[in-house]
């Protein structure tokens, strides 16, 4: 506790005189890298065009007002099938992230040396690209529609998955996976008895989690052809019709908005 | 001496969830689910056949990455992405702080906590790539317009998690502090803000690598960044440098997840 002494009274600081100095170093540094980059920016940004942006908006929400409500019939698949990608993406990559978890993790791994830093690589290289780049390189591959769109969610889920995962899987009781080796059981058995009823609600609330965020990326997927309700606005960005637009945009908000819900009431049923 | 006869017990594994009637309706919903979905997506096999050995020359193509060829364009890609999620970073969560003390129930007046819920949920519901096409739109093609969409991105994320810690806060601390007659600034200052730093600086770090990562495909719409980059070479069919450019992201995003573990032990 930093406290001095000032014309005879005990005054209180929050910290030293030294951390105080150090503290507001940090702070400088941090501030001048912040402008320093916000100048970088500015030189490459054409002003003009910013000054304009308010009236460009004001436009935008004019031509954007009322929501095509007669348009929405032909959104229902496009709907079902984001749905479908989100869901069916989401178990595709926690189906594959759980090997990939078991591997990286410290205390679950076969091999240390080689096979955790693979997993860690898979890992990264899954989190590290967007599923939109992976549903370019999809699209190229297996054709546009729904799967391309299944497989680039299933494959950008693996990271997320598998980095949660194996955290739980490190932070695991190791007295109960002592208690059930003692007992004699065979390797697989202390997985299945003394791992995984630990990692499980984990798991489960990783599933969930994971599945409310792929819903909100799974709406801009048909941007580049992989299925999904990204194509119709593709479609009426492209036609410059901007009611059809607000729709969509009002129909995506109302499914984000419910699968915050459901995941929410889930994982409050399962935890 | 009578033989007392035991029913034999045996030990049956807990279920995940208890209750039976809620486990048979999910498990009985997922299989109708799975069913009807699974019917509804046509998969062209011939197609994907057909496509896989494109596929195979596709990532031949990448092999080996090029680093050499469009090094200067890469490198200010990288940089310009940099300083993209630097700034926004910053001033998303200079944002998302007074955004996500409204949307904390437990401190914010119901008109306030309604009005801030409802901003958050916005900027939540939206994919970078929604925001940035409009962006794109509104300021023109550049950093500047990826620099607005992931400022307003990171409110939604940054202002969320803030709100529920505060939500989860210990009262009586955040009592103490106004019980000494401090101002409503001083007992956020002191009796809240203690609370809630050391996550939120490791949410702070968390965020500036989502940013990083996003800055990636902003740019596919135009946002600036090494997306521009990163798309542009995926349309001139370079895929070396394109596959050098993930290469890149990929280390970049390993080299912060190493050092913001650090960083986070060093600030705490």
């Amino acid at each position: 506790m930093a406290i001095e002494l000032r014309h005879g009274t005990k005054v209180w600081h929050r910290r030293e005189r030294g951390a105080q100095f150090a503290t507001w170093a940090a702070w400088l540094a941090g501030a001048a890298i912040f402008i320093y980059c916000w100048e970088l920016i500015s030189d490459k940004t054409i002003w003009a065009f910013v000054a304009d942006a308010p009236t460009q908006a004001a436009d935008l929400a004019v031509r954007m007002v009322p929501p095509d409500w007669g348009f929405i019939h032909a959104l229902w698949q496009s709907m079902w099938d984001t749905i479908n990608i989100a869901t069916l993406g989401t178990a595709m990559g926690i189906i594959m992230a759980v090997p990939v978890a078991y591997c990286g993790a410290r205390n679950t791994t076969p091999s240390a040396a080689f096979i955790r830093p693979a997993a860690l690589f898979i890992i990264v290289s899954s989190r590290s690209i967007n599923s939109l780049i992976w549903a370019l390189m999809l699209v190229t591959i297996i054709g546009p529609g729904v799967f391309a769109g299944i497989l680039a969610i299933g494959l950008r889920s693996i990271g997320f998955c598998a980095k949660l995962l194996y955290e739980a899987i490190e932070e695991i009781d190791e007295s109960q996976v002592e208690a059930v080796r003692a007992t004699g059981a065979s390797g697989a058995q202390v997985t299945a008895y003394g791992i995984v009823p630990q990692v499980l609600p984990a798991f489960a609330g990783i599933s969930v989690f994971r599945w409310d965020i792929n819903i909100r990326e799974s709406t801009v997927l048909g941007l580049v052809g992989a299925g999904g309700i990204g194509l119709p606005l593709n479609g009426a960005i492209t036609m410059l019709a901007w009611t059809q637009v607000s729709l969509i945009l009002l129909i995506i908000i109302a499914t984000v908005v419910v699968s915050e819900w459901v995941s929410a009431k889930m994982r409050h049923a399962i935890i | 001496m009578s033989v007392v006869a035991i029913a034999p017990r045996r030990w049956k594994k807990p279920p995940l969830i208890k209750r039976a009637w809620l486990r048979w309706t999910i498990g009985l919903g997922a299989a109708v689910y799975l069913t009807l979905a699974l019917g509804s997506i046509e998969v062209n096999w011939a197609r994907v056949w057909e496509g896989l050995p494109r596929g195979a020359r596709f990532f031949a193509a990448f092999f080996p990455p090029d680093f050499a060829g469009r090094s200067s364009e890469i490198a200010e890609g990288i940089l310009e992405s940099l300083w993209m999620t630097v700034v926004s970073t910053v001033i998303g969560i200079a944002i998302s702080i007074p955004v996500g003390i409204g949307a904390a129930k437990n401190i914010a007046p119901a008109p306030v906590y309604y009005f801030c819920r409802g901003i958050l949920a916005v900027s939540r519901s939206f994919q970078e790539i929604i925001l940035a096409i409009f962006f794109v739109k509104l300021f023109g093609f550049g950093p500047f317009a990826g620099l607005v969409t992931l400022s307003f991105a990171t409110i939604g994320f940054y202002g969320k998690l803030l709100a529920e810690d505060i939500e989860d806060m210990d009262p009586s601390q955040a009592e103490a502090v106004r019980a000494t007659g401090a101002s409503w600034l001083q007992w956020l200052n002191y009796g809240v803000q203690p609370q809630v730093m050391p996550r939120m600086i490791g949410l702070g770090l968390y965020r500036f690598d989502i940013n990083f990562r996003e800055s990636a495909v902003v740019g596919i719409v135009g946002g600036g960044g090494i997306g521009a980059t990163l798309n542009t070479a995926f349309d001139r069919y370079e895929f070396d440098s394109a596959a050098a450019i993930l290469l890149v992201i990929i280390g970049i995003v390993m080299l912060m997840e190493y050092s913001s573990s650090y960083l986070r032990r060093w600030v705490q």
